[in-house]
């Protein structure tokens, strides 16, 4: 049973259509990323899987029924636009949070301590939140999502504003949360992460899916026709090769729509040349990205 | 635990544990013990003047010698004006006064002193007009009709029922004092509780927690919960101050009597004021999650509360008005609208009796403008809760509220 299923979901404002007959499913045990440009909206999609906004037709379901008060404690979710009481101390914050997930005060205190432990927040455990660094406010919140273990766990820009130290950090606990079976839908612009840890993505762009499916299969689908080649000796003409652009250390041949990767290899052990790389390009996704939605601009 | 219960707990706790809040509830206790304190002390220590004031004067007109001495104050004659001034000059006397020849067809007295005043004292001015009138009457009428024309009259008012008993409230000052006080009182009270709520909701808003808590918690529970529990508090801070008033009053009657004795707590004021709290802070609580809503800061929101409240406090600039006219129709009419009700309902119960059907509507009318304002509220909250940035304008949020 998919953990989040959104099924032809509509949203508009005043001036302007947000999402625009969106559909799309999470199961268990996937890092899930729904990726756009800014405006997209991947937050009122967010909003509306959090039932903060209803969407004006379409609907939403959560672990198989529409979001209640009990599946609201088995949701975690962090937020783009994050703050806690600045008075408050962490602990008190984590717990008064906790509390509204369900949690009793004994068990949220004694998992607090094991996740601020975790993050090594532990001495700062009684400091006000308004006392600590924007980052280790953000290490703060991220165990507030996750503290009640929920089964679902939604995070906006999670990395926005993160040390690299912390970004590994928290990118560590999210593998742990998917090998744990939880369903991670982690919303953000950095492509390099969702590629890194995403395993299925959605991108959207002006309210509609552009993009669906499982992140390996995607890229495939956009590989380029062309190779990166290493290599020592004088490359002449190849034979199939209609652009050479030249790179520190390589260079990428363009070949021409006749030419496989099979061919274009013979061809170059043929010309004698010693060869150290060979590998077929494929594109980042963050050029997929730039594809899909420049085009969608055009 | 019920999640509305959770949230009224934590802003109950929280608003307890603020300092204006600490402040202004002990504020009246402890300023009233520190008043019986202080007068104790000053009481202790000085005594009512017992030294005789010499006054000197010069009798140009004639017949002016007897009953020089008028209390403490004992009157010295002189035969010229020089006299009297050497004599002031060297501090012999403390003043002096000239009755002119013509003192009976014009009635002036000049009087010279070194002292710089604003006005006479009034114990001199009444031991000059004494020592004038008996003096004049000497002989014309009996000593006890002197003393009479001097203080003609002590008015004692009684007030009636309307079946010609003693009615079991005869008004006056001692009969506004209290409920005065809590007026004064429920006014701040009010200010700061919605304050409160609209300080809560703003921060949420501006420092974006909302958000966290909307995936746990449903708008409804969210204001519910706040509403009720900062709510709550404010009452606690009434319920203090209704329950130290008699207390307060007990012991300053008994120790400092005078007119402190005559306060009185008018029957039914403890009901109408916690009555009027409640229905006063809903009203101005849900307003404040209103304009909480739509506003982009806090600031901004308080700016816009302060136009409401504005209401709650009104009632004092008029005071003077209100005690001479308590029962206007312009007073009715502010009893009865809903924002300036709680504090003017409960002035005019100390000044006069406010008819009972004036009460229902007064407190009709506000029940009615919280379920509006609540629906209102509750519809802003909706929709512009998450809204950062600019605030929308008034055609936007009509617009909004129209398409629901």
């Amino acid at each position: 049973m998919p953990v989040v299923e959104v099924n032809h979901v509509v949203k508009s404002y005043v001036d302007k259509l947000a999402v625009d007959d969106l559909s799309f499913s999470v199961v268990q045990g996937e890092i899930f990323g729904l990726i756009g440009p800014n405006g997209a909206g991947k937050t009122t999609t967010i909003r509306m899987m959090m039932d903060i906004i209803k969407p004006d037709s379409g609907d939403v379901t959560i672990l198989g029924e529409k979001l209640s008060e009990a599946s609201k404690n088995k949701l975690g979710y962090l937020p783009e636009e994050r703050g806690l009481y600045r008075k408050m101390s962490v602990i008190d914050s984590i717990i008064y949070l906790a509390s509204l997930k369900g949690m009793g005060r004994y068990s949220a205190e004694r998992r607090a301590d094991e996740l601020l432990n975790q993050t090594n927040m532990l001495p700062h455990k009684g400091k006000k939140i308004e006392e600590l660094s924007k980052g280790m406010g953000q290490i703060i919140q991220f165990i507030i999502t996750i503290i009640h273990d929920p089964t679902l766990v939604i995070l906006d820009e999670p990395f926005a504003g993160l040390d690299p130290v912390n970004t590994e950090l928290l990118k560590a606990m999210f593998v742990d949360l998917r090998n744990q079976g939880k369903a991670v839908i982690l919303s953000t612009h950095q492509m390099n992460q969702v590629e890194e840890l995403c395993d299925r993505i959605l991108m959207i762009n002006d309210g509609r899916a552009v993009l669906y499916g499982n992140l390996t299969e995607i890229k495939s689908k956009f590989r380029s026709h062309s190779v990166i080649l290493g290599f020592e000796g004088e490359l002449g003409q190849v034979p199939g090769v209609i652009e050479k652009r030249p790179n520190k250390g390589y260079v990428e041949l363009i070949l021409d729509r006749n030419t496989t990767h099979k061919q274009l290899l013979e061809r170059l052990v043929s010309t004698g040349i010693a060869i150290n790389r060979f590998e077929v390009a494929t594109p980042s996704l963050n050029e997929i990205f730039l594809e899909v939605v420049g085009k969608n601009h055009e | 635990m019920n999640k509305t219960f959770l949230i009224f707990k934590h802003e109950f706790l929280h608003t307890i544990k603020r300092t204006g809040f600490i402040i202004l509830t002990i504020a009246l206790p402890v300023l009233a013990l520190l008043g019986i304190g202080v007068f104790h002390i000053v009481s202790g220590v000085i005594k009512p003047p017992t030294e005789v004031t010499e006054i000197g004067y010069v009798d140009e007109a004639g017949g002016f010698e007897e009953f020089t001495h008028q209390g403490n104050m004992t009157l010295i004659r002189f035969d010229t004006r020089e006299a009297a001034t050497r004599a002031l000059i060297k501090k012999d006397i403390n003043e002096y006064f000239v009755i002119p020849p013509d003192y009976v067809s014009v009635g002036i007295i000049n009087r010279y002193t070194m002292r710089k005043e604003v006005m006479p004292p009034s114990a001199t001015a009444t031991a000059i007009k004494n020592f004038l009138s008996s003096n004049l009457l000497a002989g014309e009428v009996p000593a006890t009709t002197v003393v009479r024309i001097e203080a003609p009259l002590s008015l004692v008012t009684t007030t009636l029922t309307a079946t010609g008993n003693i009615a079991p409230e005869q008004g006056g000052l001692g009969n506004l004092v209290v409920p005065g006080v809590f007026g004064i009182l429920l006014a701040l009270s009010l200010i700061f509780s919605s304050t409160y709520v609209l300080q809560g909701l703003g921060e949420e808003k501006e420092n974006r927690l909302m958000e966290i808590l909307l995936s746990s918690v449903s708008t409804r529970q969210l204001i519910t919960g706040k509403v009720l529990g900062i709510g709550f508090a404010g009452l606690v801070q009434v319920i203090v101050w209704v329950v130290s008033i008699p207390f307060l009053l007990n012991l300053a009657s008994s120790s400092i009597g005078g007119f402190i004795s005559t306060i009185q707590i008018p029957a039914n004021f403890l009901v109408l004021g916690v009555t009027y709290f409640i229905l006063g802070y809903l009203l101005f609580a849900v307003l404040s999650a209103g304009i909480a809503a739509t506003s982009a800061t806090v600031r901004e929101g308080q700016g816009l509360a302060s136009i409401f409240t504005l209401f709650a406090i009104a009632p004092f600039w008029f005071f003077s008005l209100l005690m001479t006219f308590p029962n206007s129709p312009i007073w009715v009419v502010f009893s009865i609208f809903p924002f300036s009700a709680p504090v003017l309902v409960m002035l005019r119960f100390g000044m006069t009796g406010v008819p009972a059907w004036q009460l229902a509507a007064s407190i009709a009318v506000l029940i009615l403008s919280i379920v509006g304002g609540l629906l209102l509220a509750a519809k802003l909250l909706r929709t512009y809760i998450l809204m950062y940035g600019k605030r929308p304008k008034l055609v936007e949020i009509i617009q909004n509220l129209r398409r629901g």
